[in-house]
């Protein structure tokens, strides 16, 4: 009865074609914004920053990349963690080697230069589609870890390519505590989403949009295959770089480039199938799906086993929650393709109507 | 009727074009004048959709040439077509399916925008504004095509009549000077077969768009069309008005078989 939009006419074309063009979901976004900068600092301990909320909001970006490549311009990719370390490697090496550089700066320096090995290794997508792009794209996987850990001078001379990450220092402050970092990590976040949201609903999502689904149809209408997809590799390289730079400078504070493993971007990959292919709220709900879910089973497992007596090991622990992780993989490709963003909608369609069927 | 021919404007000469051994057209001249109807007919196969995609761009002919407004069309590619002003549909239909109606028409427009991603991304500019402007113009198309009810509807949830409608909006939407219809009518019943000649007479009428179109019913093409181009196994077999084309003795055996 709340989420209803009867009542709300809407008058002008930009009334209609505004970010949320219902009043309630407005209100929703607006409320979950001031939760999540003020609410969730005064109340959140600082396990819940450092170990669940920052991780969470990285890999959101990262997700969130990858579904506008994958899930808005229909190229599957398997390199989204090696970008996340190109992002992080340049981020370091800016910060490093540029005098006075600031560090925001560097986070988007970073980002390009993802961008930049994006659109490098997005160049077999004009000739190939689909499963095959997708091995294509193992190559960026594999030759970017391989290149971060055989050139010394990408890692200042560390061994084994290990870096720590310099202060976070931004306008003369240093940003020290969990809080600080997660508010830092959280305004980047939103900012990026919004923009993501702004080139969905563009002519350029419609670009990626109509590449994904009929090919020769959008170069008939004029649309040109080859910067659609680079922009879209750019773009979504650019997001997974920035994540990697903040995943090493907010998250960890020192990594390694096996860190950045093709299980990581797996790992990506799945938050996009089960938060919702082509959906940027998905790629959020993916993220804290397959990140709380870990935790989650952590905590509820032990405890069933107490209740029937069970003698549990961690090891059994860790075991079931792989059995749990691919029984919710095969159940979401099977039964609803588009993921959690998908029954969400299926949920307001319903509200909507809420107590009637039709 | 009142509406007035010109001069033609796409003029299409000893034409062939080759999958490696198979010859799909041989030889073919026809032109096609301003604001006409022209109508492509031919038995299946008989190459008539290759011949939509050589008009586009999407296939290279060996060997012919092509001059559009009077000039020789150098080799070409598909998205040239579209700034040249030459929409088309397809015989399977090519809409975006994950993308609603609005958005598929508003894709049709894509090339009239200028705005670049960045101002995409920030939604400040050119960006905003165009989306305003192009908006306005494809709820016209919609208006147009009658289908204000199914604007916020995901294709893919259409039914085929409908579709086929969506998919001429967003051809209409590039406000083309010509127009490629591959089987607008193909799999319709009686009733959406009215509606779609309804607006194809109307596109030619109130907008002077000159239209190619290929179809099997060959009452539509003897009621709509000015001219008419028959087409089997690669060759030309027919070219004139309708009257003309229906009492040619090649035509009818084509159709009909050698010993009717």
């Amino acid at each position: 009865m709340l989420y209803r939009e009867a009542g709300q006419f809407k008058t002008t074309y930009a009334a209609d074609q505004q970010l949320f063009p219902i009043r309630q979901d407005r209100i929703g976004v607006l409320v979950l914004l001031a939760v999540a900068f003020f609410g969730v600092p005064l109340l959140a301990s600082e396990y819940w920053f450092s170990a669940i909320l920052i991780p969470f909001l990285i890999f959101a970006l990262a997700a969130l990349g990858l579904n506008i490549l994958t899930g808005y311009a229909g190229q599957l990719s398997l390199g989204s963690a090696a970008f996340m370390a190109v992002g992080a490697y340049a981020a370091y090496n800016f910060q490093l080697r540029i005098e006075g550089m600031p560090i925001l700066l560097s986070f988007i320096c970073g980002g390009l230069t993802a961008a930049g090995v994006g659109i490098l290794f997005g160049l077999p997508s004009l000739r190939i589609k689909g499963f095959y792009l997708a091995v294509a794209t193992l190559a960026a996987q594999f030759f970017i870890v391989w290149c971060l850990t055989k050139f010394p001078w990408l890692s200042n001379n560390s061994s084994s390519g290990v870096i720590s990450t310099q202060q976070l220092i931004i306008l003369g402050y240093e940003l020290k505590t969990p809080v600080e970092k997660y508010l830092l990590v959280l305004s980047i976040v939103v900012v990026l989403a919004l923009a993501a949201k702004n080139l969905v609903r563009s002519s350029t999502g419609r670009a990626w949009m109509a590449v994904r689904d009929m090919d020769v149809a959008a170069s008939v209408i004029g649309i040109k295959l080859m910067p659609t997809k680079l922009l879209a590799f750019a773009i979504s390289s650019f997001y997974c770089g920035v994540a990697g730079a903040l995943y090493a400078f907010c998250y960890l504070g020192s990594v390694e480039p096996d860190g950045f493993s093709l299980e990581m971007s797996f790992k990506i990959l799945f938050m996009i199938i089960i938060g919702g292919v082509g959906s940027i709220m998905g790629s959020f709900m993916g993220a804290a799906f397959i990140l709380l879910l870990p935790i989650f089973l952590d905590v509820a497992l032990p405890f069933l086993a107490g209740i029937f007596g069970l003698p549990f090991s961690s090891a059994t622990v860790s075991h079931i929650q792989i059995l749990v992780f691919g029984a919710l993989i095969m159940f979401f490709l099977i039964v609803e393709p588009h993921g959690l963003a998908r029954l969400w909608q299926i949920a307001k369609e319903k509200l909507r109507l809420w107590p009637f069927p039709h | 009727m009142s509406k007035k021919i010109g001069d033609v404007i796409l003029d299409l000469q000893n034409i062939s074009l080759r999958f490696g051994g198979v010859k799909a057209l041989t030889d073919i001249s026809f032109n096609v004048r301003q604001h006409e109807i022209r109508a492509i007919i031919g038995p299946n196969g008989a190459g008539k959709s290759s011949m939509l995609n050589v008009i586009n761009g999407v296939y290279h002919p060996q060997e012919g040439q092509i001059f559009w407004h009077g000039q020789e069309r150098k080799r070409m590619e598909p998205h040239m077509a579209a700034q040249q002003n030459i929409a088309r549909t397809f015989q399977n239909i090519a809409l975006f399916k994950g993308m609603t109606v609005l958005d598929n028409i508003m894709t049709g427009r894509i090339t009239k925008m200028k705005a670049n991603f960045i101002e995409h991304a920030l939604w400040f500019g050119r960006a905003k504004n165009e989306e305003l402007e192009h908006r306005k113009k494809v709820e016209e198309v919609i208006d147009f095509l009658e289908i204000q009810h199914i604007r916020k509807t995901p294709v893919g949830r259409l039914p085929y009549g409908l579709q086929k409608r969506v998919e001429l909006g967003r051809a209409l939407a590039a406000e083309p000077s010509m127009l490629l219809l591959d089987e607008p009518m193909a799999g319709m019943n009686v009733e959406e077969k009215q509606d779609m000649c309804r607006f194809i007479l109307d596109v030619n009428d109130q907008f002077g768009t000159t239209i190619v179109l290929i179809e099997h019913d060959m009452g539509v093409v003897m009621d709509i069309s000015d001219r008419v181009v028959v087409l089997d196994y690669g060759k030309k077999i027919g070219d004139g008005v309708p009257d003309e084309v229906k009492n040619n003795e090649d035509v009818i055996r084509a159709y009909l078989g050698a010993g009717h």
